[in-house]
């Protein structure tokens, strides 16, 4: 067998395997997309709740907002943003994208004449700021694909402490900076086909000032267990909670579509190439059976001339 | 009899909707019972709490739940908590070993609250705590 006949077989060989990793992730990741459609699905109904009953206790006249989460802070010097990566690769530009993302949210602040704090979910994005050198407040790993929701939670404690610290003031714990204001940046599960990355700011919160009650929505004068005040401190770490937990199966969810996706992708080229090297292995062969044929040939006739 | 909707959500999933005659709860300014009618209200649960639920025609509903809301409208009661679990679903076992273990812990600040949520899970199970 020629040398170039045995390269090609090689090069089929392993084209093979590779597609067999990437088709066995294809349907790993469809697996896990059905799954995490269906959580986010179930968690839904919950933050929807949580938010009307914000919405009621910010609308009782008798409960005027105070607090910490909801005031603008007159000169903002720094900012905290939390970038949710995956914790595995194979998923295309799912983590890239957030981190890019990220950066441009960072200029944005920057221009506004804000210092940066991260904070990060995700082994890629991680190991990222680190090849880079960048400083990290928080960090968070292992949970990229299956979030729970004490894992939000863990998440926003750190974050309400950095921000409730101030970027005056310097968090005794671990020290780590305070912020004046937080923002989030997660990827937003558009469709199969589509995932966005997505920025949002998570405190101050942007109260929505309404003279008109949104349509189909009552808001009757409430009775209040315990008072209104108690009751707002209570209830937004749990809303920053909840809107974190919602962002990480969210993201979840667009990581699983995206790694499909992708896998999908190396598949059919996988495919392409096998094809594309069988042919040229085919030929290759044909030009060696045909080489032979003429050496044959070319022999019998000499010996036919020099036995006359 | 009279009854009003009731949703009940924990944060990773709906628990229970339907209609029911009565709700009663803790929150913390003490125990509460709902009846369809109640003005509107809005309360904080108290830690390690149960919530019960009194169906027409069907058994009472009893769910351990921790660190949420009671929210009473005109179009009826939700309930949202972090931890919400059906007394049917509760592992005694493994409730009664992290009461144990949280209490055994404690200096760490998450203690009293995982101690708080199995105790919730155990009297929502009827067990003594």
């Amino acid at each position: 067998m020629g040398a170039q006949l045995r390269v090609l077989r090689g090069r089929i060989r392993s084209v093979q395997s590779i597609k067999k990793i990437t088709k066995a992730m294809e349907m790993v990741a469809t697996s896990r997309l059905g799954k995490a459609q269906t959580r986010m699905n179930f968690a839904r109904p919950y933050s929807v709740e949580i938010t009307s009953v914000l919405t009621a206790l910010a609308s009782s006249t008798s409960a005027p907002l105070h607090h910490p989460l909801l005031v603008e802070r007159p000169a903002p010097r720094r900012a905290g943003v939390l970038v949710v990566t995956s914790d595995r690769g194979l998923a295309g530009s799912y983590s890239s994208n957030a981190i890019r993302r990220a950066a441009a949210l960072s200029e944005l602040l920057h221009a506004e004449g804000k210092e940066t704090v991260l904070y990060v979910i995700g082994r890629k994005g991680v190991g990222y700021y680190r090849f880079r050198g960048r400083e990290l407040a928080g960090e968070w790993t292992g949970f990229s694909e299956k979030p729970t929701y004490d894992d939000a939670r863990a998440v926003a404690m750190a974050l309400i402490r950095a921000f409730l610290t101030g970027a005056d003031g310097q968090d005794e714990e671990d020290g780590a900076p305070g912020v004046d204001e937080l923002h989030m940046v997660y990827t937003r599960f558009e469709s199969m086909m589509t995932q966005l990355p997505a920025a949002v700011r998570l405190a101050p919160m942007e109260v929505e000032e309404t003279q008109l009650p949104p349509p189909g929505l009552h808001l009757p004068e409430y009775e209040f267990e315990p008072e209104p005040g108690p009751l707002l401190e209570a209830l937004l770490p749990k809303y920053v909670s909840a809107r974190i937990y919602a962002a990480l199966l969210e993201s979840a969810t667009a990581e699983s579509a995206a790694r499909r996706r992708a896998c999908k992708a190396a598949t059919d080229n996988a495919e392409e190439l096998i094809k594309a090297y069988t042919r040229e292995a085919n030929q290759a062969r044909q030009a060696e059976i045909t080489q032979e044929i003429s050496e044959i040939v070319g022999t019998a006739d000499a010996l036919a001339a020099s036995g006359e | 009899m009279a009854t009003m909707h009731v949703e009940f959500v924990s944060v990773e999933r709906p628990i229970w909707s339907g209609d029911a005659t009565m709700v009663v709860a803790r929150t913390t300014e003490g125990e509460l019972g709902v009846l369809p009618g109640h003005a509107p209200l809005l309360g904080e649960l108290a830690g390690g709490g149960v919530v019960r639920v009194q169906r027409d025609g069907a058994a009472e509903l009893v769910v351990a739940a921790h660190g949420g809301f009671l929210s009473v409208t005109e179009d009826g009661v939700s309930i949202l908590a972090e931890l919400a679990e059906p007394a049917a679903e509760v592992d005694v076992e493994r409730a009664r070993r992290a009461l144990t273990a949280a209490r055994a812990a404690t200096d760490d600040p998450d203690a009293k609250d995982a101690e708080l949520r199995a105790m919730s899970r155990l009297r929502a199970a009827g067990e003594p705590v």
